[in-house]
Formats: structure tokens, C-alpha cells, sequence
């Protein structure tokens, strides 16, 4: 099939049974690839019901159309599997080079099924597919088994591994790829670890068709001169994500010791400015970008090699934590990404247990005599390690923000970051309520990158409560996800500002079917759509609740910074629910009517 | 005509490794692409990128004199002369030169077409003179 690997491979782990099914044409047609691939087999195939680690999971691994292509950006790979962080829909997105080697396996998706009764790696070249016995590799750090896989098997192998963290299933654990690539939230990496496959190793030696080869060589030289053209090209690729750290901070956006406040006195020394300077060693990119986000970091400090960190784990992992110290926020990143979990939620439930400490909820005692205060580096490495050991109190930690603070109590709720049990990513939303907005509403939860509005609120009012900002949410969460599915990134778009037009004739090329971006956001409103009734199908109290903030942002205001003193109301907040729910042709609890499903043409098998 | 690269620009993307099998072959398949992307990590992390200089050195110990050279100067393989000999691969001062018969039935190597350099984001490609002194 023209821009398909041709298919579907199915792994049973249960009975070590591997059966590879051609990739069916409508399928491609109706969901083209990625997380479309993800959701349709997630709804169809894991019973209602099912345990996220149980057997009945499953972990759904998918390319798309673009991917491995001539396409600036054509290296991003989609999981999805039920959540164990939030019992709902996950979907991770990674980058690096596994999703292109897949499609040159001839695969579009591998579906990991059933539990391994003992730990296993998949092993795929080309046409060879076997599960082999994992146990050297059980219990090591996700890079260092990298490492071995690369030095046994060679270069032209790529790897997807999990780390300790995803074999003791900590509900935040991801997968690691390209020694600093991850697939990284909801969970992932438990589930994996659930099934006991400690990695994924492929090669694919085999050409990929494309409908129109003179047409596409065409379009694909003429996207990647878009990017080389652009005018920020030079100083993204310089600071990468990175780039945004010392703007946040400037308009408050920089979550700050537990998201109590959006600006940090200590910036400076995490700004991806100190950055460059202190701790690049080289640019590091996904398959096929002419922009590389990627910084590869040495640290003097720590003697040490990681990827990054990029902004998010900055956030998190620096200012959210009160760690001024780049290459401190370097050193911890590293330590999650060889334990295996996400820098993200684990920022985040660390600030919160760093809060609960310096407000005596939590005593030296709770800590196993760790000083738990905002800005200890040390007491973030050693919570690193325990939660990924589920030790004293990681064990309570690595259930997630949402679940240790209800099983503590005491008010502990109120400034546990979350939603629907993700914890929020590096944006600072007591005054931005776009970004607000899209938090609450994500599909998997606190998580920025379906609609990055933060921007938006900062042009139009950030307090601002209008139907266009809704509109402008809705119309990024149909659109942004559309490159997780396509599987490329969308960062070539947002942040060199290319002309989305020029990936239409380039996708119609590889296809051979023409669709508009128009078209294309059908499929994202479907898409998004079907990942609301999966919440709703796997949750019977299902609803509007849901989708509230954490209350520290409609009812605690920061204390300091520039962003002193604001939040937003709480009736602002169910207003832009109401007014999102109405956009959307969804009934006040936040379900999609009968006649919404109708009119975007949702198969009725999906959603009985 | 050769090709000239600066690894410490490369961000290992491997788009250049497309753009080559695209111009060589005609398909997608970086398995067949006329330069190679060494990635060193964890550590020291760097790239190391390899390319023909078209030194010759294949050309000149080539049986059925298969490789020849184009009006600027660059080496190519006239595929339906190869017979698979591999006598050029180990003659290649940058293991640049390729005989892999799983994946076709032909020798293969650089051209200079420059196509990689059309799409190497980082600059860490470009064209030049045989003689010229890199940029
Ligand atoms: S911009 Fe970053 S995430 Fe996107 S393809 Fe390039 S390196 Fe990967
Ligand atoms: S110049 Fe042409 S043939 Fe040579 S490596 Fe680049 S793309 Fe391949
Ligand atoms: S295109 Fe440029 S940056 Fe990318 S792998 Fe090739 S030489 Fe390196």
C-alpha cells in the first residue's frame, strides 16, 4: 500500500504466538495512521473494563503515512494503550528513528498483546520476528540495555526500551528510544513492563512506495527548503524547545514550586541560554528534521551524558521543584530517563510532595529522613530513585498526584496539579485561559501539546473569556494531533512557521488520495471525539468533573512573580466549559450527542 | 564535483540518507544511501558522518571498469556493468563504497547529485571543487 509499511503485526505474549495481518486499505483511508491506528484498534480490541496492566490491555504501536519518508519532521511514533496513571486513554508520542526503521520492516503498527509469563524482548529484522529471552537485560537502565543492543546487534538496529521504573509498572513509567527519545506520558512504560517486554528492537531493510514518485520527490524537497529558508530556523536549532524557557518566565508562565507561582527568581541559571553555553555538546534529531530540538548535554558536575533537557523537563524538573541549577535539571533528567520515567509527573508529584512537606503534612519521617524542600537537587535525585523502587514514599508517589494526594487528604487535593489524573506539563495557567482550557480538556489529561495556546492568550487577553479563544483550542486540538497521526511532528509548523499547505500535495504524492486539510481535520475531529468516548465507555461517573483544573488555579493566586495575585474565576472556568461543550455539539456534562457522533460519520462497532 | 560535510553540524536526521536512495535507487530506503551516519552515544556523543571523495580508488581496481566518471569529475556505477565482485569495497578509504546483495543487485556509491545537501537542515553538507579546501 502506497506510504504503508502493509502491516499490522500482532504479538501475543501470552502464548509467544506472532502473526503479521496486511494493513487494512479503509483503515488507512478512514483513521491514516498513528494515533488514528491507536484509537480505532484501542476501542475495538481492549474489552471494557479492562485492567491497564492486566492481560486484556494492549499496547498499540504505530507510524503513519509520513513517517520515514521525505518529510522535514517524519520520525514521530504513536502509543496507546488504556492508561494506568488514569484508567482512561493514553497516547504517546515519541520521536527518534524507531517509527521510520518499523515502516522499513514493513510495519505499521505492532500490537503488543497479553502478559509474558517471563521478561522478553521482541526482536524484528525485516522479516525475522521472534520473542527472545530478556533476562540480562531485566532490571538494568533503559539506556545502558540500549547500549548493549546496539553494541550486540549493530547500528542499524533501533531500540525502544523500558527502564526498572517500567518493570515494577510505576504508573508514570515510559519507554526510552535514541538514548534520550520517549514515548513519555500516561504510563506507557508500565504497561509495557506489565507484559514484561523489556525492549523492542527492529531493523527494516526494505523500500516504502509511494504513489506518485516524481510528484512526491517534488514536495518533499520543497518542504524541507521551507524549513531551511525560514527565518528562525538558526536560533530554534540553537536553543531547541528551550527557547521559550526565558519568555515563560517573563509572562508568568513558568510553573514555580509546585505551580504556586509563574515566575522563578532563580531563571536564570535553567534559561536555555545558560544552557547552550554550560552543557551542549550537539544537536540531536528525529528522523528526517531539518531542525533538530534535540540538545545532547554534557555535565561537568555530574560527570554526565543526556539528552536535553528540553523545556518541559526544565519546567518541571528546574522551577517547578526550585532547582535553579541547569546541570542539576540535567542530572535528574538523566535519572529518569535511565529508570524509565516520565520527567514530567515526576517533577510534578515531587513539587507536591516537596509542599506537603514544607507545610508539615509530611514530616522527616514520611521522607526516610530526606530534606524534602523546593530546591534540594539532591532530595529530587533520591525521589527518583525510590519512586522508581516504589521505596517508602515513591511507592505512594508513583501511583501518580491524583492518587497520593486523595489517599492523604488534608486539603492536599487543592494543589495537586492534575487533570483527570495526568499531571499538568510546564505552563502556568492561573491567568492564561486558552492554555487553561486546553489543559482541562486534553484527551489524555494535563498535557500540552494537543493545543498550545499559551501563545494565543498572550495576543488576544490572557484573562479573557470568549468564544474565540474556545474556537482557537478546538480548532488546534483537531489540527496539532493530525501530525501524531500522520506520524511527523508538528514543530516545523509551529515554530518555523512554514505553510501547512505544502505537506497536502506531499501527503497526496505518498497516498495517492487528496485531502485538504479540511479533510484532514475531519479525521482529527473524529479522532478526538472517539478518544471522549473511550474516556466515558472505561469511566461510569464520567463527566464535567473531569475536566476541572486543579483548584490552585481558581482559587489560590500566586503570591509572587508577574503573574502576582491573578487566577482565574470559577464561574470563568465553567464557562469556558459550557461555551466548549457547546462549540463542540456536546451535552453540559461534556458528552458528544447522538446527532455529533452522526454527523461525523462515527461507526456505530466503535462505540456500542 | 564532490561532496564535503562538517560532522560536528550533523544532528544524525538521516534525511540525507532518504534524499541518496531517492537518487541513486529511485526508492525509499536509507539502507541504500551513499553516506553513513555514525552515531557515538551515550557517550562522547557525536556524529560521525562519512562521504566519497571520489578519490577513484574504486574505479581503479574495478574488473569490468563499472565505475566510471561523469563530465564533472564524480564517479558513478553503470549498475548493468556491476557483477557484484566487491573488489571496490575494500579499495574505499571511507567505507563509502556498497555491496550489499540482499538489498540490490548492483554495487553502489556517491554521485555528487547534491540531493542530500538539499535537505541536510544543520549545513553539514555541501558541494564543492575536488581540489577546494573545505569550507
Ligand atoms: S523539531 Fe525536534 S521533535 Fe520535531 S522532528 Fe525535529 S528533533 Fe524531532
Ligand atoms: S551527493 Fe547524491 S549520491 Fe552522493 S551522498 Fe549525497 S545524495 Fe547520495
Ligand atoms: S541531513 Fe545533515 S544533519 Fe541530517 S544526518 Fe545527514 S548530514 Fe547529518
Amino acid at each position: 500500500m502506497n506510504g504503508y509499511g502493509g502491516h499490522i503485526l500482532r504479538v501475543n505474549l501470552t502464548t509467544g504466538q506472532v502473526k503479521k495481518e496486511p494493513t487494512p486499505a479503509d483503515l488507512a483511508r478512514d483513521y491514516l495512521g498513528g494515533r488514528g491506528f491507536g484509537i480505532y484498534f484501542l476501542l475495538k480490541e481492549v474489552p471494557k473494563g479492562a485492567d491497564p496492566l492486566g492481560p486484556e490491555n494492549k499496547l498499540i504501536i504505530s507510524s503513519g503515512p509520513l513517517s520515514g519518508l521525505l518529510v522535514a519532521g517524519g520520525g514521530k511514533c504513536d502509543w496507546t494503550c488504556k492508561a494506568p496513571l488514569t484508567g482512561g486513554y493514553a497516547s504517546a508520542s515519541m520521536g527518534g528513528h524507531f517509527t521510520a526503521e518499523l515502516k522499513y520492516a514493513g510495519l505499521d503498527s505492532i500490537i503488543l498483546e497479553g502478559i509474558s509469563p517471563k521478561p522478553v524482548y521482541l526482536f524484528i529484522d525485516d522479516d525475522k520476528i521472534e520473542l527472545r529471552d530478556a533476562s540480562e537485560y531485566w532490571g538494568k537502565g533503559s539506556m545502558t540495555v540500549e547500549k548493549m543492543m546496539k553494541d550486540k546487534f549493530g547500528e542499524e538496529f533501533q531500540c525502544a526500551v523500558i527502564g526498572p521504573a517500567g518493570e515494577n509498572m510505576v504508573s508514570f513509567a515510559h519507554i526510552n528510544h535514541d538514548f534520550g527519545r520517549q514515548a513519555g506520558r500516561g504510563g506507557v512504560g508500565a504497561v509495557m513492563g506489565s507484559k514484561k517486554v523489556k525492549a523492542i528492537v527492529v531493523r527494516g531493510t526494505k523500500s516504502v512506495p509511494v504513489a506518485d514518485l516524481e510528484a512526491y520527490r517534488k514536495a518533499g524537497m520543497a518542504l524541507y527548503k521551507a524549513c531551511k529558508d525560514a527565518e528562525g530556523l538558526k536560533e530554534w536549532t540553537r536553543y531547541g524547545t528551550t527557547i521559550v524557557t526565558s519568555w515563560c518566565n517573563e509572562v508568568g508562565a513558568l510553573p514555580t514550586r509546585n505551580f504556586s507561582a509563574g515566575s522563578f527568581e532563580g531563571a536564570q541559571g535553567i534559561y536555555g541560554q545558560t544552557m547552550r553555553e554550560k552543557i551542549v555538546v550537539t544537536d540531536k534529531g528525529c528522523f528526517g528534521c531539518p531542525c533538530p530540538c534535540g540538545k545532547y548535554s554534557k555535565t561537568k558536575k555530574y560527570n554526565s551524558y543526556v539528552e536535553g533537557p528540553e523545556y518541559e523537563t526544565i519546567g518541571l524538573l528546574g522551577s517547578n521543584v526550585g532547582i535553579d541549577d541547569i546541570e542539576a535539571v540535567a542530572q535528574a533528567n538523566l535519572l529518569c530517563d535511565e529508570m524509565g520515567i516520565d520527567t514530567i509527573s515526576a517533577g510534578n508529584v515531587i513539587a507536591w510532595a516537596m509542599e506537603c512537606y514544607e507545610k508539615g503534612i509530611f514530616t522527616k519521617q514520611d521522607t526516610g529522613g530526606i530534606e524534602l524542600k523546593f530546591g534540594n537537587a539532591d532530595a529530587v535525585f533520591k525521589m527518583i530513585e525510590m519512586i522508581t523502587k516504589k521505596e517508602g514514599l515513591g511507592a505512594l508517589l508513583a501511583d501518580g498526584v491524583k492518587k497520593a494526594s486523595q489517599e492523604i487528604g488534608k486539603g492536599t487535593e487543592k494543589f495537586a496539579i492534575h487533570v483527570k489524573g495526568m499531571e499538568q506539563s510546564a505552563y502556568q495557567t492561573h491567568n492564561a485561559t486558552a492554555m487553561l482550557l486546553a489543559y482541562m480538556t486534553c484527551d489524555v489529561g494535563a498535557h500540552h501539546n494537543r493545543a498550545w495556546a499559551i501563545t494565543y492568550d498572550i495576543q488576544v487577553g490572557r484573562e479573557k473569556v470568549v468564544p474565540e479563544k474556545v474556537a482557537r483550542v478546538i480548532w488546534l486540538q483537531h489540527f496539532r494531533p493530525m501530525f501524531d497521526v500522520l506520524g511527523a511532528c508538528r514543530l516545523q509548523w509551529v515554530e518555523l512557521g512554514i505553510d501547512r499547505d505544502l505537506y497536502v500535495p506531499l501527503l497526496e504524492a505518498i497516498t495517492g488520495i487528496h485531502r485538504t486539510w479540511e479533510d484532514i481535520e475531519k479525521v482529527g475531529e473524529r479522532i478526538w471525539n472517539l478518544t471522549r468516548l473511550y474516556w466515558a465507555r472505561e469511566n461510569a461517573d464520567f463527566g464535567r468533573a473531569w475536566d476541572m483544573p486543579a483548584p490552585r488555579f481558581y482559587e489560590d493566586p500566586p503570591k509572587t512573580g508577574v503573574t502576582k495575585g491573578q487566577y482565574t474565576k470559577l464561574e470563568d472556568v465553567n464557562k469556558l466549559l459550557d461555551m466548549y461543550y457547546e462549540q463542540r455539539g456536546w451535552d453540559s456534562n461534556g458528552l458528544p450527542k447522538p446527532e455529533t457522533l452522526q454527523k461525523l460519520g462515527i461507526p456505530q462497532e466503535l462505540v456500542a | 564535483m564532490r561532496l564535503y560535510v562538517d560532522s560536528s553540524r550533523c544532528s544524525g536526521c538521516n534525511a540525507c540518507r532518504v534524499a541518496c536512495s531517492l537518487s541513486v535507487f529511485g526508492e525509499n530506503n536509507p539502507k541504500k544511501a551513499s553516506l553513513v551516519i555514525e552515531p557515538h552515544f551515550p557517550a562522547p556523543g557525536v556524529y560521525k558522518v562519512r562521504v566519497c571523495t571520489q578519490c577513484g580508488d574504486c574505479a581503479a581496481v574495478c574488473p569490468t571498469e563499472a565505475i566510471k566518471q561523469d563530465a564533472q569529475g564524480a564517479y558513478y556505477v553503470e549498475f548493468s556493468e556491476c557483477n557484484l565482485c566487491e573488489a571496490c569495497v575494500p579499495e574505499c578509504p571511507e567505507e563509502v563504497m556498497f555491496v550489499r546483495p540482499e538489498l540490490a543487485d548492483t554495487a553502489w556509491k556517491c554521485t555528487a547529485c547534491g540531493d542530500c545537501v538539499a535537505v541536510c537542515g544543520t549545513s553539514a553538507l555541501w558541494l564543492g571543487e575536488k581540489e577546494a579546501v573545505a569550507a
